[in-house]
C-alpha cells in the first residue's frame, strides 16, 4: 500500500535468563498493522502487552525478531536512516526526560532543521524555529527560543516535543502515552494539538496508551493487545461501545466511568451481605 | 440539594476535622501552599480530594496527619481528631510520644508513590512487623506473625510471601502491602495520597475494590487524593475540589457530577473524555473546538 505506514508479521522475542535457563518472552506475536496519512490508530492495552516495543521497532530503536516495517509499501531499512527519521518521528511519554536541560529550546528544534534540511540560512532556522513553536500554540514563539526546558511547565515541554517531531517534515508520528504524564486540565489541550496538526497536515499517528477514553475519541481506529497479540481491533466506537473479546471488556470494566456512581459500592455491600446470609 | 457547602446528615459524626487551615512553604518568596481550608471527615465514608499537581492537595493531607517538614509549616488553623472513644484530640498540639502514638494508630496513611516505599532491604514479615513491635511491644513473636499473615490475607496477597522482598514483589503487590501496613492498627482514619495512581488500569480497579470491600468490614474513614475525578466519583460518598490552595467545591460525588456548581470543577469534569457518552470538547467531533484559554500557562 502506498502511502502509508505498515508493520507486517511482526514479532519480538525477548530472551529471559532465569538462573541458568533461558526462557523466551513473545513481547510481540504477529502484529500488522497499517497507519494511513491523516488517520489515527491507537493501540491499547496493559503495561507489558507489548505496545511500546512496536513503537520502538517503528522508530527502529529495537529490531524485529521477524516480520517487516513498510514505507510506502517498501521495506524500511533494516537501520534508522535519515531519510527514514525525517519522515516517521516519535513523541515520548515523559516530557521532563526527552528534552535535554542544557540545551535551549530553539536548539531542540533546530537540530533536526539542520540535519534534515542542510541548506537553510541561519535566519531562515530562526524563522521556521519561531513557526514551528508557533503551530504547536507557544505563542509568541520568539519568547520561547532561550528559554530552558526547566523554565516551562509539562505541557508546554510536551508541545515542543511535538514541534520537535514536526520539523523534520515527519508524515507519520508514534506517539508513546504523550500525555500521561501531564496534569489533567492540559491532557485535552495537548491531544487536540495533535488533532489539529494531524487534520491540516494529513499526519499519521500511531497513538499508545492505556486510556480507552481518549483512545476512543481520538483515534479512529483502536487495536486492542494482550500478551503481545492484537486481540482485537475495529473501528474506535465499534471497539469500546460492543467489545467483542473478553480482554477488552476487561479492560472497559477497569476503566474508571463516573456514570456508574456508587455502584461499586453496593456491589461490595451486597457481597457482603450476600457472604454473611 | 445542590449547595456547595458540605451539609453532613445529622446522624453522621465527624472522625476529623479541618478548621481554617492555612500551611506556607517558608521559602523566598513564601508559597501558601493551603488557604483557610475547612474539611471534615465523617466516619466510615470516602472523602475524595482532587486538584490538580501544585494545588495543594498533599500539602493538606500531610498538614491533617502532622507530616509536615520545614519549610512547610502551618500558619494557622486546628485539626480535630474525634477519636471512637468519644474524646477529642487536638492533632496540630499533639508533640513527642503522644503524637507518635497518635500516627498510624488513629490514622494512617498510605504515600505517593508507596511501591517504592518499601523498604528494598527488609522483607515483608519485618516491615509489617514493625508496626506492632513499636506501637504493639507486648505482642509476641508468633502473634505478630499470625497477624501479617492476616493481613496480607485481608488485602490478597498470599501470606506465604511473607519471607519476600520488595523486589520480588509486583508493583500492585507491593500496594497491597502498603495497605496492609496502613491497616495493621485498625486506624479510624486511612489517608491515600495518589495509591493507584502509577498502577495498571486493571490491577488499580483490584486494589479500589478490595478498598470499598475493607471499607465495609472494616468501617475506617478515608481520604482519597487523586487527579482522576472519574474515579472519586465512581467510588467516593463526597469530594471536595481543590485549587491553589482552596478548597473551591465540596458535595457529594453525585452532586459533583451531575450539578457541578464552580467553574473550576466543570474545567476538570471536561477534561476527562466520556468513556461511553459523547465526545464533549474533543477536535475530532468535526466541529473544530477553540483551543480554549491555552491551558499550558500556569502550571
Amino acid at each position: 500500500m502506498s502511502g502509508s505506514l505498515e508493520v507486517r508479521n511482526l514479532h519480538k522475542d525477548f530472551r529471559l535468563r532465569n538462573g541458568v535457563s533461558f526462557s523466551t518472552l513473545h513481547a510481540v506475536a504477529d502484529v500488522s498493522f497499517a497507519v494511513e496519512p491523516g488517520r489515527t490508530v491507537a493501540l491499547v492495552g496493559e503495561s507489558g502487552s507489548g505496545k511500546s516495543t512496536i513503537a520502538r521497532i517503528i522508530t527502529k530503536l529495537e529490531t524485529p525478531t521477524s516480520g517487516e516495517v513498510l514505507l510506502d509499501g517498501r521495506p524500511a531499512p533494516r537501520h534508522a536512516t535519515r531519510e527514514y527519521r525525517r519522515q516517521v518521528q516519535m513523541v515520548f511519554q515523559d516530557p521532563f526526560a526527552s528534552l535535554n536541560p542544557f540545551h535551549s529550546i530553539s536548539h531542540h528544534i533546530e537540530r533536526p532543521l539542520r540535519l534534515h534540511h542542510p541548506g537553510l540560512s541561519a535566519d531562515q532556522l530562526r524563522s521556521r524555529v519561531v513557526e514551528l513553536l508557533e503551530r504547536v500554540h507557544l505563542t509568541p514563539g520568539e519568547t520561547y527560543l532561550e528559554r530552558r526546558p526547566h523554565e516551562l511547565s509539562g505541557g508546554q515541554r510536551q508541545r515542543v516535543a511535538i514541534a520537535r517531531a514536526l520539523a523534520p517534515g515527519a508524515r507519520f508520528v508514534v506517539a508513546d502515552e504523550p500525555v500521561s504524564m501531564l496534569d489533567v486540565s492540559i491532557r485535552v489541550g495537548v491531544l487536540n494539538l495533535l488533532a489539529d496538526l494531524q487534520r491540516a497536515e494529513g499526519l499519521g499517528v500511531l497513538y499508545i496508551t492505556h486510556d480507552l477514553a481518549t483512545a476512543r475519541h481520538f483515534s479512529d481506529e483502536i487495536l486492542v493487545m494482550y500478551r503481545g497479540r492484537i486481540v482485537e481491533r475495529g473501528p474506535s466506537d465499534e471497539v469500546i461501545l460492543n467489545p467483542r473479546h473478553e480482554y477488552t471488556r476487561k479492560l472497559r470494566e477497569a476503566a474508571a466511568d463516573p456514570d456508574r456512581l456508587g455502584q461499586l459500592r453496593d456491589e461490595v455491600r451486597g457481597e457482603m451481605t450476600g457472604g454473611l446470609a | 440539594m445542590t449547595a456547595g457547602a458540605s451539609s453532613p446528615t445529622a446522624a453522621a459524626r465527624p472522625v476529623l476535622t479541618a478548621r481554617e487551615v492555612s500551611i506556607t512553604y517558608e521559602v523566598n518568596p513564601p508559597v501558601e501552599a493551603v488557604k483557610d481550608v475547612s474539611l471534615t471527615l465523617e466516619r466510615g465514608e470516602i472523602l475524595g480530594l482532587a486538584g490538580e499537581s501544585g494545588c495543594g492537595k498533599t500539602t493538606l493531607a500531610y498538614g491533617m496527619n502532622r507530616l509536615l517538614k520545614a519549610p512547610a509549616v502551618m500558619r494557622s488553623g486546628q485539626v480535630t481528631f474525634h477519636d471512637a472513644s468519644g474524646t477529642d484530640i487536638d492533632v496540630t498540639t499533639l508533640d513527642g510520644e503522644a503524637l507518635r502514638r497518635f500516627r498510624w494508630d488513629k490514622v494512617s496513611m498510605v504515600f505517593q508513590g508507596s511501591m517504592n516505599s518499601l523498604n528494598p532491604v527488609m522483607n515483608v514479615r519485618t516491615q509489617l512487623g514493625d508496626v506492632f513491635t513499636t506501637h504493639r511491644p507486648g505482642m509476641s513473636r508468633a502473634e505478630r506473625d499470625q497477624r501479617c499473615a492476616e493481613l496480607l490475607d485481608l488485602v490478597g496477597v498470599d501470606p506465604r510471601r511473607m519471607s519476600a522482598f520488595p523486589h520480588e514483589l509486583s508493583g500492585g503487590m507491593r500496594q497491597r502491602v502498603m495497605i496492609a501496613m496502613a491497616l495493621a492498627l485498625e486506624p479510624q482514619v486511612m489517608i491515600m495520597d495518589e495509591p493507584t495512581t502509577a498502577l495498571d488500569v486493571v490491577v488499580q480497579r483490584g486494589i479500589v475494590r478490595q478498598l470499598m470491600r475493607l471499607r465495609e468490614r472494616l468501617g475506617f474513614a478515608v481520604i482519597f487524593i487523586t487527579h482522576d475525578l472519574p474515579l472519586l466519583i465512581e467510588i467516593s460518598d463526597r469530594i471536595a475540589i481543590m485549587k491553589d490552595g482552596r478548597i473551591v467545591e465540596e458535595a457529594t460525588a453525585e452532586e459533583i457530577y451531575r450539578t457541578p456548581q464552580d467553574a473550576y470543577t466543570r474545567q476538570l469534569l471536561a477534561s476527562f473524555p466520556s468513556l461511553t457518552g459523547a465526545r464533549g470538547g474533543f477536535v475530532r467531533s468535526g466541529s473544530p473546538v477553540e483551543p480554549g484559554p491555552t491551558p499550558a500557562g500556569g502550571q
